[in-house]
């Protein structure tokens, strides 16, 4: 539990974002990530109480102890000191479909009501609006990964009940961590709100989610960020604010 | 041995043909964009463009005309945005380019599969998804065995595959490390292989360390030295990725007529790699790596 004594009281929705997120892996982990605000509450948890986690970028690296944040997967700092450098067949094979990671964090343009997540396009497949950038090794941390949360800024049309086109199946989603709130399946696999954030209401959830919000029948209250976690997020880990203004 | 050398105009004039499937490897790491920048002087058509993450050098090759098709699983420019020429010819009406697309596990099963000799290869993937929706070629198995279905994708033959590494001997024999992506697999896959170095080293210095090596000679048809290849990806222990112009190159490339200046100054008009790094002074000194020795290891017995 968080000392009431040291926690923080000037603190932004994206800190407390990225401090919930780091919350959720336990030491020991695991833990499968991507860039952008993910990868931040992971080197943020093994700074933490995180300490023994496995950081395994799709690029191969395992273990990796990045020294600064590294703006791409493919970061040469993810390499220098690491554990392992996978080929990438034997990330896809021997580690994620042979059942080795147990968190999965994914992002999306769109999540919906089931958690499905659409990383490829905005409007129909075959003539787009607009043309995301597609799966890259999502659909298949998706399927694999023991639990998948997912870390996403809330907005109506991020939240839409059904998501343009499944790149990504909501199936193992955990989570959704936003900067509001966080939603979990219920027992039919509906994301329902479980959880808002200090000064947060329902009404304005439910204004920035494109389907009609199930709450649960206990709501709880996020507790917010630590000293420690918001010292370290703005002098070490993000101190360009790139992520967490 | 017999030497492989060849400058990166031979190189590309001998082994890229018009309308051939060409695979520039490299996982962020070692993208060679010398030698994509050379197929765009030589005005290759009609070439098939396979990778995971096409990234900005097949961007450019987009814009620059050379591409006919495009297979790839993540076509954007790394925590920066979208490729914008890829964007604008998949979102123009009609397209003006056509594509084929698949998950980073689905494009590395299609090498494994190339590089094996076998037709397809089985994976655990696309369950509830649109993706095999979109693309007709990702299709299903039974299992002989179990009789569990499972994903299969094709395999993937390139006709040309072209990798960027710290050094090679003058037979080809490629040492890497850092990230190695998918770098083997499409080499076996391929059936033409060029390498482009940072370094040529002699046969010996390979022979020292047999471990680090990726890709035999035996594979490869071409060794290029062009040394700052892969700027601005980068080479391990060489220099560091340029993560400036990937954050700059999203307002050159979001107007074509930038994206064009841009290919003129630096693609077309430049005779290769050293001319495209005497036109950027202050470049190497500030993605200059700084050096991170390993103690290496005892072979003997």
């Amino acid at each position: 539990m968080i000392d009431a004594a040291q926690t923080a009281t000037d603190y932004t929705r994206n800190e407390l974002m990225c401090a919930l997120a780091a919350r959720e892996i336990g030491d020991g982990d695991v833990v499968f990530v991507g860039i952008g605000l993910p990868n931040l509450a992971c080197n943020l948890a093994r700074a933490t109480h995180a300490p023994n986690m496995t950081l395994i970028y799709e690029s191969g690296a395992v273990g990796a102890v990045p020294d600064r944040v590294p703006p791409s997967i493919g970061d040469p700092a993810l390499v220098t000191g690491s554990l392992m450098v996978a080929p990438m067949a034997d990330v896809f094979q021997s580690f994620l479909q042979n059942g080795k990671i147990q968190i999965g964090f994914l992002g999306g343009a769109q999540v919906d009501k089931r958690g499905n997540i659409n990383t490829t396009a905005v409007g129909p497949y075959g003539a787009p609006k607009v043309r995301l950038p597609g799966s890259g090794g999502a659909c298949e941390i998706a399927q694999h990964a023991r639990r998948v949360l997912i870390v996403a800024k809330l907005d109506k049309r991020a939240f839409p009940e059904k998501v343009d086109f499944v790149t990504s199946n909501g199936g193992r989603v955990k989570k959704i961590i936003t900067n509001m709130c966080v939603l979990e399946p219920d027992d039919t696999g509906e994301m329902t709100l479980t959880a808002l954030y200090p000064g947060v209401t329902f009404e304005q959830v439910q204004d920035n989610v494109g389907w009609a919000l199930k709450k649960a029948p206990r709501l709880s209250e996020v507790a917010p960020p630590s000293r420690k976690e918001i010292d370290l997020l703005r002098t070490k880990l993000d101190p360009k604010r790139l992520h967490t203004k | 041995m017999k030497s492989k050398v060849l400058p990166m105009k031979d190189a590309v004039a001998a082994f890229v043909k018009d309308g051939d499937v060409v695979v520039i490897e490299g996982f962020t790491h070692l993208i060679c964009f010398a030698a994509g920048h050379e197929i765009i002087r030589q005005g290759r058509k009609n070439l098939t463009l396979a990778r995971l993450t096409p990234d900005l050098i097949y961007d450019q090759m987009i814009q620059a005309g050379v591409a006919r098709k495009l297979i790839f699983s993540w076509a954007g420019n790394p925590g920066v945005g979208s490729l914008h020429a890829f964007r604008r010819a998949v979102e123009a009406v009609p397209p003006r380019i056509e594509i084929e697309e698949y998950s980073h596990f689905g494009m590395v099963a299609r090498l494994c599969a190339g590089a094996a000799n076998l037709p397809f290869w089985p994976l655990r993937d696309y369950e509830g998804t649109d993706i095999p929706k979109a693309n007709a070629l990702i299709k299903s198995v039974e299992c002989p065995y179990t009789g569990e279905r499972l994903a299969a994708v094709p395999a993937l033959r390139p006709d040309v595959t072209i990798v960027h590494a710290q050094r090679a001997d003058a037979g080809g024999n490629t040492q890497v490390w850092g990230l190695m992506g998918v770098q083997k697999e499409a080499a076996f896959a391929s059936k033409r292989v060029i390498v482009v170095v940072e370094e040529l080293v002699p046969e010996s210095v390979i022979r020292q360390d047999p471990n680090r090596t990726l890709i035999p000679g035996l594979q490869v048809d071409a060794v290029v030295v062009e040394p700052w290849g892969a700027h601005p990806s980068y080479a391990q222990g060489c220099y560091d990725r340029d993560n400036d112009f990937y954050a700059a190159w999203d307002k050159i490339a979001r107007e074509e007529a930038s994206f064009e200046k841009y290919l003129d100054e630096y693609v077309r008009g430049v005779k290769d790699r050293a001319e495209y790094m005497k036109k950027q002074p202050g470049l190497a000194e500030r993605l200059k790596a700084k050096p991170r020795i390993c103690s290496g290891v005892d072979y003997g017995y």
